[in-house]
């Protein structure tokens, strides 16, 4: 059991800030992320991309943001959980909380502050009628073990670089590989475009495009599926069909927290502190709403910043505290690292 | 308000709407429907609107002339789902005074 005084959900901007702003009241954090990586929508979706809204930065990439926010938290040595999604939450009779992943891993805190964003990351999948029927029958949209398919007959779908990279990678392992896309063009990374091309060339991968799965065969498991191209309508015999289709957001097991939800987004106390219906659960950044929500990075930071201070008090009802700036008070690591303005020198004239 | 013009956008429970549009500032589709909460928020313009989602993927059911695609939306509606021939992306359409008339449906929730 991982025991923290906050704990996080997602480990995006909003998230890793909230580490800071804890850590100077000595709080100490731990984030769950269903990304194997922190960052949230900045490092899954737009790296490379600018921000031009952050005080003080007239352009940040998005990327370099993340990888500042981990520098500026790093002496606060956040516990991380990545890769796993949060999946229920459990009062205990202490008032603490226990929040358990799909993986099982178990997280105690006094506070959770939920900064989700959008939801978790999960698989777009295509709307093909009975494909729910064969999800772990033979559909799988994200490839865990690639030994499943050796010696088998593999339909992927997609034209984004996970599909090319896997039906590379599946073209020295199955017995056959048919990538199967909407264009006759592909739009991922130039070297696994040309690999693609060479092993067609070379009869270790059929491409199918410009066309479309459409219908998935077989009773229990997938048999087959249906491809339609330009009008005509193929059947092609196979053990898996693999949708490639990236990765959308999803509020997902959240929603069935007992959270008050409006319009996809948890509905929190924002004259006060972004705490939820319920004591003790928190909702910052993108995933919270009230009166005149905004989704910007900046609105998250302030409201991590708001909720730490609330989250202190929860914890320590009995104890004193005013905010003290960093400026005057330094900032002291768990480490034992500690960074303060230097004083000021005094010189004497003779 | 001379500088607005007049668009039907078709929401996904196939309602109609005639809506007045700003063309002064900068605003596209997605942030239209958004503005009027034609759909429910957090089902649209998920990604922001960076061409990364295709949550304002609508069909185009007027004649008008729009601004080319970019490569971006191109590569997007080529990983959409539900997509036509007259499919764009809401938010690669800035709203513009050529556009009086416009007539869009939206697309199904993916």
């Amino acid at each position: 059991m991982i025991t923290t005084d906050i704990l996080i959900i997602g480990a995006g901007p909003t998230g890793l800030f909230a580490v800071f702003e804890a850590g100077l009241l000595k709080l100490k954090c731990h984030l769950i992320d269903a990304l194997p990586q922190p960052g949230g929508q900045c490092s899954e979706i737009y790296p490379k991309k600018p921000i031009y809204d952050i005080p003080a930065f007239p352009e940040v990439l998005a990327g370099d943001l993340v990888d500042n926010l981990m520098k500026q938290i790093a002496p606060f040595q956040p516990g991380f959980t990545l890769g796993e999604r949060a999946e229920t939450i459990e009062k205990q009779e202490d008032g603490s909380f226990i929040v358990t992943t799909n993986k099982g891993t178990q997280h105690k805190a006094p506070i959770v502050a939920i900064a989700g964003g959008l939801g978790s990351f999960e698989p777009r999948k295509p709307p093909i009628p009975n494909i729910a029927h064969f999800e772990d029958a033979g559909v799988e949209y994200i490839i865990r073990d690639p030994e499943i398919y050796r010696d088998k007959d593999v339909v992927i779908a997609g034209g984004g670089d996970s599909a090319l990279d896997w039906s590379i990678f599946l073209a020295n392992v199955a017995s056959s590989v048919t990538l199967v896309h909407r264009r006759n063009e592909f739009r991922g990374a130039l070297d696994s475009v040309e690999k693609v091309q060479e092993l067609k060339n070379a009869g270790a991968i059929k491409l199918i495009t410009p066309a479309e799965v459409s219908e998935i065969l077989g009773t229990d498991r997938v048999e087959g599926v249906v491809v339609k191209k330009e009008g005509e309508t193929l059947e092609l015999q196979c053990d898996h069909f693999i949708p490639l289709f990236g990765l959308a957001p999803k509020l997902g097991p959240i929603a069935d927290w007992g959270l008050e939800i409006e319009k996809n987004a948890i509905k929190v106390n924002n004259s006060l502190d972004y705490q939820t219906n319920i004591p003790g659960v928190y909702a910052i950044g993108d995933v919270n709403t009230y009166p005149g929500k905004l989704k910007l990075i900046l609105c998250g930071f302030h409201e991590a910043t708001l909720m730490c201070q609330s989250a202190y008090q929860r914890i320590f009802p009995d104890k004193r505290y005013v905010m003290k700036y960093t400026t005057v008070g330094g900032v002291e690591g768990f480490d034992g690292s500690k960074k303060e303005a230097p004083k000021a020198v005094i010189k004497t004239i003779d | 308000m001379d500088q607005d013009i007049t668009i039907t956008i078709i929401d996904r429970a196939n309602v109609s709407h005639e809506v007045l549009a700003p063309t002064d500032m900068n605003m596209n589709l997605m942030e239209m429907v958004r503005s009027y909460e034609l759909v429910e928020e957090g089902t649209i313009g998920i990604c922001g609107g960076m061409a990364m989602c295709a949550s304002c993927q609508c069909y185009i059911l007027s004649e008008h002339e729009l601004p080319e695609k970019s490569d971006d939306e191109d590569a997007m509606l080529a990983e959409a789902f539900h997509v036509q021939e007259n499919s764009r992306l809401g938010c690669q359409i800035h709203i513009q005074p050529s556009m009086e008339g416009l007539i869009v449906k939206l697309a199904p929730q993916e």
